[in-house]
């Protein structure tokens, strides 16, 4: 099930456990483990890309006309 | 009698109405009982007796006033009720109008809270089965509560350390005071209709029980439980409780308690992701090395190992067996001949002109049919004699028949 869409952190998160419980079977043959653990390591990258790039983001969110939602800069707590 | 003696109950009763308005204590007076016949009239007006052992005051609250009621009054309910005492023209009846009531012995707010709890409780509110799973990684989170305030700023400080990965919205409302809990249920009920987060943490700072009050709000409660987006509720410090905790899917302690309840800690991530790529090439690993032992034992295999060798091994075992397959094949052809040989004596043996040789003769009748039997000739009848060198024709001169 490698699929090329883009998967949100906790989709990856789910998807490495996968792939690490399967290679610990070691049921896979060999060139499909080779896959795996590609996909794996990708994952792995691109999660710790996710964290290691994190910044947090706050928006205020209001109701504009119609009920819309809008965005504005949320300038600190005081 | 004299003629300006005489008065109209009307009179009567304007007159006691004007004493009684006038009288300092029962302009504003405080009057405490038991609740009975609490009744609440399609106008909205709530009228009710207040009774002691001896004695019955009846007593009407308008609507506005018994709109700032925080709790249900409850036949049978100690309360005390305050307001003035007056007579009601039409009736000539005098009675308590209320302004305000509040239970006796305890606050008004706890009995509210009690009530309410026990009430939504019954109606299934706080089931567990109701509860949603609160999402491990989300990705967006909307505070609904006051922006201003130390709240928002402990959740963002720690929400920002912890898992910077999930972006905060702030859904402004206010928390407390006139109409806080309108604005809490609406905020609640705008985000779910908007789906602006996949979890929302509504709650405020600490502060009294009035503070925290509309949290305690049936309003707020039916948000909360109605809400398709996981809530954490979030009020105040430890040791307090609202009717939001209890139907929120999950409570927090405080502001900050529910920062932390709501996204992992980045730090264990990271070891969680380490631990992860261990495992990951372990499991590789594993796999390489098996696939690698099995290269290696047949690689160790004669064949493998020196395919010349094993290769004149077997020529050595083709020689062997083509040279015993020709064997058999010579061995198999003369047992053949041999069998041939007695097969066709044999044949020899059973062949009629031999028969004929040893004295036999075979009769034919006119027909050509063989004769074998009496009773298929007569006498008269003409028959050929087939001899070993020719031929004999007969006639038959008698028959005699022998029983088999």
């Amino acid at each position: 099930m490698a699929t090329k869409k883009k998967l949100n952190f906790e989709q990856s998160m789910i998807r490495l456990e996968e792939i690490v419980t399967l290679l610990e079977q070691g049921e896979a043959p060999l060139e499909q483990s080779l896959t795996l653990f590609e996909e794996g390591a990708g994952l792995l990258r691109s999660c710790t890309v996710l964290l290691d790039q994190a910044e947090q983001k706050v928006k205020l969110l209001t109701a504009g006309e119609d009920d819309s939602t809008v965005e504005t800069e949320f300038k600190g707590g005081d | 009698m004299k003629q300006e003696n005489i008065l109209t109950p009307t009179q009567v009763n304007q007159y006691i109405k004007g004493l009684m308005d006038r009288d300092r204590l029962l302009t504003g007076l405080l009057v405490q009982g038991e609740l009975s016949n609490y009744k609440i009239y399609p106008s909205g007006h709530h009228y009710f007796s207040l009774k002691d052992r001896e004695g019955t005051l009846r007593g009407v609250m308008f609507r506005g006033d018994a709109a700032s009621l925080r709790f249900r009054p409850e036949n049978g309910m100690q309360v005390i009720a305050g307001g003035r005492i007056s007579v009601f023209p039409r009736d000539g009846q005098y009675q308590l109008y209320c302004a305000r009531m509040m239970p006796a012995g305890a606050g008004d707010l706890h009995v509210a809270f009690e009530q309410l709890k026990q009430r939504l409780f019954q109606e299934g509110l706080f089931q567990q089965e109701h509860k949603k799973q609160i999402p491990s990684y989300p990705e967006k989170i909307a505070l609904v509560t006051s922006p201003a305030g130390a709240a928002v700023r402990d959740m963002l400080r720690i929400l920002g350390a912890r898992f910077p990965l999930a972006q905060v919205y702030i859904l402004p409302v206010r928390v407390q005071g006139e109409g806080a809990a309108e604005e809490i249920a609406a905020a609640l009920a705008w985000a779910n209709h908007n789906r602006v987060a996949d979890l929302l943490i509504t709650g405020r700072g600490g502060g009294s029980m009035e503070d925290l009050w509309a949290f305690n709000e049936e309003v707020v409660a039916r948000a909360i439980y109605a809400s398709q987006i996981p809530v954490i509720s979030a009020v105040g410090h430890e040791p307090d409780v609202t009717i939001s905790d209890f139907v929120a899917d999950l409570r927090a302690a405080t502001p900050s308690n529910a920062a932390e309840l709501a996204v992992p800690d980045q730090t264990e991530l990271y070891g969680a992701l380490h631990a992860l790529a261990v495992r990951l090439e372990h499991g590789i690993g594993g796999t390489l090395q098996r696939h690698q032992r099995q290269l290696d034992r047949l690689g160790q295999t004669r064949c493998m190992a020196s395919p010349l060798n094993y290769l004149q091994d077997k020529r050595v075992l083709l020689d062997y067996q083509s040279h015993r397959l020709s064997h058999a094949a010579e061995g198999g052809l003369s047992r053949r001949r041999e069998q041939f040989i007695g097969l066709s004596a044999a044949l020899d043996a059973m062949s009629p002109l031999k028969v004929l040789g040893r004295g036999y003769s075979v009769a034919r009748q006119s027909n050509g049919a063989v004769l074998t039997l009496i009773r298929d000739i007569s006498v008269g009848d003409s028959l050929t004699l087939r001899l070993l060198d020719g031929s004999l024709d007969c006639r038959v001169e008698n028959t005699h028949r022998e029983d088999l």
